[in-house]
């Protein structure tokens, strides 16, 4: 069997595995966000925290609770990394400094997991296991709150109100994360992947001196690092770490969990707003986008242009040999069109137009199906300006979904679209502009000018992967991509949640022979154009002087 | 006090009990409950994967290493010890910080993109080295022959695998090496080459560790 064949069965394996799990999943979400029975281990829960969570809450309200989650999660996690040193279980590692703590912080509780530091050499158990991996649950629990909260926006009427964030956030943890990453991590270990709590000791060796080993909850937190889409690796290959991702099953599995949530929660939308049509016609743009993208990058990668991989005979730097090029490619899309950010391959070895492919999946705004909750979100702001478009062209007031779009809708969509490429292109021409920021580029010319765009196009959109030549260690990049980190995650929320209070208060419209059919192919093929059209505005001289530069010279 | 800042504060203390309770069930309960299920099943698995020759732990099957003579004086990187089967460069991390050379405390890539000329370097010298080494008289080997593999470092920087096609380019000198017949060496490689899992998950590999082994059993027998 040729590569390239193996490669193309193991996308379809991946495809016939998320559709068995659509239904079931996606179902089983619907109830979990819309049941009025509390289980009664989250009634403690609910105890612990002190909220009714029955209450009711409006767009502010439930925006607050965001915030204020969150602001716990970033103070704790910095708490915790700046204590390491004299936290028992911290395998002898120093306490982290005040600009790596910040960053890994935000970048943990922005479900980012930009890392400027190397795992194994830097976090010891106590920080990754109770602090890292909790903000693996608990960030993507609040995107699919947010989600969900946008998905109320649509489907009730003349209320404001949203549901309860707490409610939301931990029925996403106890009901939804916790059951599927502890399965998961029983099939991780199976496959290989380390779950201990042994200290760095030394293991014999065939030829010479013994080396060092790191023990560490592996498998638990690799579980919902894949699943959550958080994306941050124990080791510092991350998932190319043979005791991450040991075997081309683990590697497809993997896949599979990056994958499943954000797929499924369509179905989820599609039951919450009463037609799954509705949430069909959103999984068929987001799948088309992801084949798309997913042929493209096997193209690439195995014509393997550029210098290096002509003259190897293959573009394996970088890559696994268990994995080969087809596997590694599906899971580099798979984790730059979620908001996850896991590597099994390195992306800056990639030919110079697989690099731009992965740009481009994290520029659409990974919503292709995107991360957990925020790929639901971030793709029904586009559905909102497809719808616009539309409207404009045959001169209607555009509705969606029985909610008309009018000024203050459309104008929080609008904001939601531009804040993100405004940070990355802002931020990237700053970094350019000053003398130091360039020192950290390994490599020169159109590719060193991409491992700085990378860098903050990844933290913008909360991915968290790199072109890791990028020494990204330096108090000009953790505090700027901090901060792209932190307002690219949050100022969306804010107005998803205001879009949300708005679609909430409203009306419903009754369909008429005008209303445009949100649920039909013809839909889903202008919410395909919408988002490629939009990207490629804004991105393209960018995109223009990186990898294509590179990938066109090759 | 302004009942705003009451609320903030009132608000924040509802974060931060949401986050330890939660931090108790899934940074708490669930890593031990997953520890606890690991051991018990697949206490091999959960703890590296090691292996064993002469009832000696040599290492994980899942990791890489490397096969080198003692380091001389003078020399920056040791010279590899062509007795045995060799893995994939080890170029391991780049300019930011030491290289790997497989050592396991430290994973990661040489992250040079496709137009690097370092890199475009490093593929030259090796498979320059790849194409010395392994010529034996009678059996010179031809550039073209050289898999990509052999000449380029994996991601992890621990790749612990090569492809059949880099394992069987080294069976002439490995047996040279070993006084052992090609053929009863070729047969070793086939023995430890491992197709796609189910037919068409990643790629056909060679653990190079575990092959080694087996070929430091056949030398000793064969003695």
């Amino acid at each position: 069997m040729s590569p390239v064949l193996a490669g193309v069965l193991q996308l379809l394996a991946l495809i016939a595995a998320l559709a068995l799990a659509y239904i079931p999943l996606g179902n089983h979400m619907a109830r979990v966000y819309t049941s009025d029975k509390h289980w009664r281990v989250e009634k403690w829960i609910y105890k612990g925290i002190g909220a009714d969570p029955d209450r009711e809450m409006r767009w502010p309200a439930y925006l607050r609770g965001v915030l204020a989650f969150s602001l716990a999660g970033v103070l704790f996690l910095y708490l915790l990394q700046r204590l390491q040193g004299v936290l028992p279980g911290s395998l002898g590692f120093a306490s982290i400094d005040p600009d790596q703590a910040f960053n890994t912080a935000v970048s943990f509780v922005t479900n980012t997991n930009w890392q400027s530091y190397y795992g194994e050499q830097a976090m010891g158990h106590v920080v990754q296991t109770a602090g890292l991996a909790v903000q693996n649950f608990v960030s993507a629990a609040v995107g699919m709150a947010v989600a969900v909260a946008l998905v109320r926006g649509f489907a009730r009427s003349r209320t404001g109100e949203l549901g309860n964030f707490w409610a939301d956030l931990v029925r996403g943890v106890v009901r939804v994360l916790v059951p599927i990453a502890a399965l998961a991590a029983v099939v991780l270990v199976a496959c290989g992947v380390i779950q201990n709590f042994s200290g760095i000791h030394q293991v014999g060796q065939f030829l010479g001196d013994p080396q060092q080993w790191n023990g560490g909850a592996v498998a638990s937190q690799e579980a919902i690092k894949e699943l959550g889409t958080n994306g941050g690796g124990y080791f510092n290959a991350n998932s190319a770490h043979p005791f991450e991702n040991p075997t081309p099953f683990s590697n497809l599995f993997e896949i599979f969990l990056i994958l499943l949530i954000p797929f499924s929660l369509t179905r989820t939308f599609g039951l919450m707003v009463g037609s799954v049509r509705q949430g069909y016609a959103i999984l068929g743009t987001m799948a088309a986008i992801w084949v798309g993208f997913t042929a493209l990058m096997m193209w690439t990668e195995f014509a393997h242009h550029g210098p290096a991989p002509e003259l190897a005979g293959a573009s394996m730097e970088g890559k696994e040999l268990r994995f080969g090029v087809g596997a590694s490619s599906i899971f580099a899309v798979a984790t730059t069109l979620t908001s996850t950010g896991a590597v099994d391959s390195f992306h800056s070895s990639y030919t110079g137009l697989g690099g731009g492919i992965t740009m481009l999946g994290m520029m659409l705004g990974e919503i292709a199906p995107g991360g957990t909750g925020s790929g639901l979100y971030g793709m029904l702001i586009m559905a909102v300006i497809a719808v616009f478009i539309a409207g404009l062209m045959v001169g209607r007031t555009p509705e969606y979904l029985g909610k008309k779009i009018g000024t203050r809708e459309i104008k929080f969509a609008a904001c939601y679209i531009l804040i993100t490429p405004a940070l990355v292109l802002v931020l990237t021409a700053a970094a350019m502009a000053l003398p130091t920021p360039g020192a950290s580029m390994t490599n020169s010319g159109a590719h060193g000018f991409s491992e700085i765009l990378y860098a903050y196009t990844s933290a913008s959109n909360n991915n968290g992967s790199a072109f890791a030549g990028l020494n990204a260690d330096t108090q000009w990049f953790n505090s700027t991509l901090g901060l792209a980190m932190l307002l690219g995650r949050f100022l969306p929320m804010v107005f998803v949640l205001a879009l949300a209070g708005s679609l909430a208060r409203q009306q419903p419209v009754p369909a008429s022979a005008g209303t445009l059919r949100t649920e039909k192919p013809l839909f889903a093929g202008l919410l395909v154009g919408a988002i490629l059209i939009i990207t490629g505005l804004t991105y393209f001289p960018a995109l223009a002087l990186g990898p294509l530069a590179e990938g066109l010279a090759a | 006090m302004n009942t705003s800042v009451t609320n903030t504060a009132r608000l924040l203390g509802a974060g931060l009990r949401a986050l330890l309770v939660l931090t108790l069930l899934t940074g708490v309960l669930y890593p031990l409950a997953v520890t606890g299920i690991a051991q018990g099943l697949f206490d091999g698995k959960a703890n590296g994967s090691e292996v064993e020759s002469n009832g000696e732990v040599v290492g994980s099957s899942l990791i890489g290493q490397a096969y080198n003579l003692p380091l001389k004086e003078g020399q920056e990187t040791p010279a590899p010890d062509l007795k045995w089967f060799q893995g994939r460069p080890q170029n391991g991390l780049g300019s930011n910080s030491v290289n790997t050379q497989y050592r396991l405390i430290l994973s990661g890539a040489t992250n040079r993109s496709a137009d690097n000329a370092e890199l475009v370097q490093w593929v030259k010298d090796a498979k320059a080295a790849v194409v010395k080494d392994n010529s034996v008289p009678g059996h010179p080997v031809n550039p073209a022959d050289v898999p990509a593999d052999a000449v380029t470092s994996s991601g992890s920087g621990l790749d612990p695998a090569i492809s059949p096609k880099y394992a069987d380019l080294q069976v002439q000198r490995v047996a040279e090496k070993n006084g052992l017949p090609a053929d009863r060496v070729r047969k070793l490689v086939d023995e430890h080459t491992e197709g796609r899992t189910l037919g068409f998950m990643g790629e056909p590999r060679v653990n190079v560790l575990e092959l080694n082994i087996a070929l430091k059993d056949l030398a000793a027998a064969g003695r």
